[in-house]
């Protein structure tokens, strides 16, 4: 069996910001119960006993556990490369420099735009001052910074400005996401799929700005796979490469598997090692056995790995049909009709986008209009 | 990718990753942003030795004092494939 190299966790789920692409799950209640301090650093050494040597710190916005220092401390004396996802709203000159003596390898700040205006209303609150002021303060420290953009249909046309805010700032590397639906994201999902004019534009734009900027920035571009004739390669592979603890310690292939009609794994529970090994959530996906045709017999099956076991999920009901994403599904028409229907003239810019709401408790929890699994609407 | 290196640089490794030993699989490992490269005991050394002050050519020239067979081109092509990675950085010659 594989050794996993990757490991995310979500400290906690607890963001300030409300953006409508949030992959988290909708059910922030059943969350609440967070790993502390102890666990972590338990669940952070038996990672590293497994073969994890990539952690990367993320929530929601891990800046809002008070034992971040701590854990990153833990994390650096086991031997992990020490990466921070994070809005940067908390991030005092203070804390920045208590993280960066506790051994912190490496920090992604993520921004919404290249402008305060669009950025602070995609974030649903004022932060893009803030993020702009904690980008300059981590390459002041001589840390390396990589920019997060996550890109749909109102900032793809900013693209070119975007990479000259990156590389004002100095950034080592920008990543720009295409949103990924799930979560929160799926319920804006007609209103942040971009138009194919749109993406072509974009291509050309991040072609040039490689090119441009070779020596200085390394862009990554990912477009959304709803345009991609194969389906993305998820987690380089089911239960081979990547797991993901949540904030109360659950344990997941992917950050999405969660909604996935399997037997809940957790570390409150079991070892990680065991998890990884032995749980019904990890095994069932792993490797090719499980495929159906036309994976199965697809010469492309250890290069995607059937894709997203919980895109085929939302989108068929069933998590071991094929990505219907892939031209080559069965059920292709359904992202197909989504792509016809974000490229019609009549429906531009008239789905407004619906801000994350975060409140656990009461009457903002979606109902059944945003049910994670499409087809049992229909 | 791989980009061309010169028998004059002296690379050295980017300030975003660390070389490391994992006792777990027993290997040194190059750890980086966004990924991890598992190191043979042959990649592991050239890695070492690129600190920035040694050439390229002083690098192969310091292999062959402890391997039989070294290939510059190897080498060099070891090294390129790297920094078109952005992992290590080609210092001038």
């Amino acid at each position: 069996m594989d050794r996993p190299f990757g490991m995310l966790a979500e400290l906690t789920y607890a963001c300030p910001l409300h953006c409508p692409y949030c992959s988290n799950p909708l059910n922030l209640a059943d969350y609440k119960d967070e790993l502390d301090t102890e666990e972590w650093q338990r669940v952070l050494s038996e990672a590293r006993a497994l073969g994890v040597l990539q952690l990367h710190l993320s929530g929601g916005e891990p800046l809002q556990r008070r034992d971040l220092v701590e854990i990153v401390a833990c994390a650096r004396e086991l031997g992990f490369y020490t990466n921070l996802i994070t809005s940067a709203l908390g991030l005092s000159r203070r804390r920045a420099e208590e993280l960066k003596s506790a051994g912190l390898d490496h920090v992604q700040i993520s921004i919404q735009a290249d402008e305060q205006s669009l950025s602070d209303r995609i974030a649903g609150t004022p932060s893009y001052e803030r993020n702009i002021a904690a980008a300059r303060m981590v390459k002041e420290m001589d840390w390396p910074l990589t920019m997060n953009v996550v890109i749909h249909r109102h900032n793809i046309d900013r693209m070119g400005r975007i990479l000259d805010l990156a590389e004002r700032l100095g950034a080592d590397r920008i990543e720009l996401a295409n949103t990924q639906y799930y979560g929160w994201a799926r319920r804006n999902r007609a209103a942040l799929l971009p138009t194919r004019a749109q993406l072509d534009r974009a291509e050309e734009v991040v072609r040039e700005a490689r090119e441009r900027l070779r020596d200085v920035m390394e862009i990554i571009y990912v477009i959304p796979d709803y345009y991609s004739k194969y389906p993305k390669p998820c987690m380089g592979g089911w239960g081979k490469n990547q797991l993901t603890v949540t904030p109360n310690g659950n344990v997941l292939p992917c950050p999405a598997a969660h909604t996935l009609e399997l037997p809940r794994a957790t570390v409150r529970e079991s070892s990680l090692a065991s998890i990884w090994a032995e749980s019904p959530l990890f095994n069932r996906f792993r490797g090719t056995d499980w495929m159906p045709d036309p994976c199965r017999s697809c010469d492309r099956r250890e290069v995607d790995f059937g894709g997203c076991r919980c895109q085929a999920f939302q989108l068929t009901g069933d998590a071991a049909r094929t990505d219907p994403v892939c031209h080559l599904s069965p059920d292709h028409e359904i992202v197909a009709e989504v792509v016809r229907t974000a490229n019609q003239e009549e429906n531009r810019d008239e789905d407004e986008l619906v801000p994350r709401v975060m409140t656990v408790r009461g009457s903002n929890l979606p109902t059944a209009d945003i049910s994670e699994n499409e087809r049992s609407m229909s | 990718m791989s980009i061309t290196v010169q028998a004059t640089n002296r690379p050295r490794l980017a300030r975003l990753v660390r070389l490391e030993w994992d006792n777990v699989r027993e290997s040194h490992v190059l750890l980086a942003p966004e990924g991890v490269l598992v190191l043979n005991r042959t990649g592991a050394t050239i890695l070492r030795l690129c600190d920035g002050e040694r050439t390229v050519e002083e690098i192969v020239e310091e292999l062959r004092t402890k391997y039989d067979r070294v290939s510059g081109d190897e080498v060099g092509d070891f090294i390129g494939k790297l920094a078109a990675r952005r992992w290590v950085v080609l210092g001038d010659g």
